[in-house]
């Protein structure tokens, strides 16, 4: 299971780092696509289908309507030249590398080996999940009656995203109306 | 934006009923099978949103529908923020507190209020992301005339 994980996220990354350096935006797409479909079968392979299945419609919706912007506008990206300071980016980027690698590397010392976890509460969770809320799925269980101020602020987000869409994106000023 | 061929109109007449069908099924049994209000809604959007770019803008009045979309999901959410408050009067002062008979665990009436969370969390997830898609198109057009 860590083999093949290994290999999907080294699959993921070499997807986004294609998506950064693409000459063809269209093909940017593609790639970030692999990021997102990649990310659905390592949900599957962890055991958790509810949030492949969101993952992977999100995913194509989102997909569709980058791609319906690439097509309505340029398909090239913007050139920009960044000669200038290069070692010194390079510099900065490799010492904040090396840096998170560390506190990465110290951090992971007190948790549990991979597929362990070992926390009370998640034992709570999963022991009687199915007794005090009902529900056979577990995970809508958590969601909508331990987590249920999650959800509120999940739905809150999506109402807001759409809030601000309808605002803002508006080629010509409402019409007056009789106020 | 127009519509397709009618190869891809008459495909699309056929499954989009399907997709809707598929994620009222997730919706209504997110408490019993993987699931529930996000995915489901995200689907129900996706069957709309099929329609829309197969038989283009000009079919619907798409102003008309923006406005019915963005009323569904501020009632939605309104619903869901009552629900949880009710939950304060009846039962033990909890927020989001589970005050209905739960029933027996597997059947589709069961789990208290989790089914009705569902299913307006997925009335609210649909409408915002048509909303979101409407908005979008609607701009388009208005740019293109």
């Amino acid at each position: 299971m860590e083999t093949l994980l290994s290999i999907l996220i080294g699959f993921m990354i070499i997807g986004a780092l294609y998506a950064l350096h693409a000459k063809d935006l269209l093909s940017a797409l593609i790639a970030q696509g692999i990021v997102g479909y990649g990310l659905v079968i390592a949900f599957l392979n962890l055991r958790a289908p509810d949030l492949a299945i969101v993952q992977i419609v999100v995913e194509t919706i989102t997909l569709i309507v980058m791609v319906a912007v690439v097509l309505n506008s340029s398909r090239e990206e913007v050139k920009e030249s960044w000669n200038r300071n290069k070692i010194l980016n390079i510099v900065t980027s490799l010492v904040i590398v090396g840096f998170m690698a560390y506190i990465f590397a110290f951090m992971i010392q007190p948790l549990q080996p991979f597929g362990d976890h070992t926390m009370r509460m998640s034992q709570y969770y999963t022991q009687m999940g199915a007794e005090s809320t009902g529900a056979a799925n577990l995970v809508t269980g958590v969601l909508f009656d331990f987590r249920g101020y999650d959800t509120l602020g999940e739905a809150t987000i999506l109402f807001t995203a759409a809030l601000g869409v309808v605002t803002i994106l508006r080629a010509k000023p409402k019409k007056e109306t009789e106020s | 934006m127009n519509g397709m061929t009618q190869i891809v109109k008459k495909v699309t007449q056929l499954m989009s009923g399907l997709i809707f069908m598929y994620g009222l099924y997730i919706i209504t049994h997110g408490h019993l099978t993987p699931g529930g209000g996000f995915a489901g809604g995200a689907i129900v959007a996706g069957g709309f949103i099929l329609l829309i770019l197969a038989y283009g803008s000009k079919v619907l009045n798409l102003r008309k529908e923006e406005t019915q979309t963005s009323i569904t999901e501020s009632v939605a959410l309104l619903v869901i923020v009552m629900l949880a408050l009710a939950g304060l009067f009846l039962g033990t002062y909890v927020f989001f507190n589970n005050y209905l008979p739960q029933g027996e665990i597997g059947q589709l009436i069961s789990a208290g209020v989790i089914p009705i969370y569902n299913i307006f969390i997925g009335m609210e997830v649909a409408a915002a992301l048509l909303t979101i898609f409407l908005g979008l198109v609607i701009y388009k057009e208005e740019v293109a005339s």
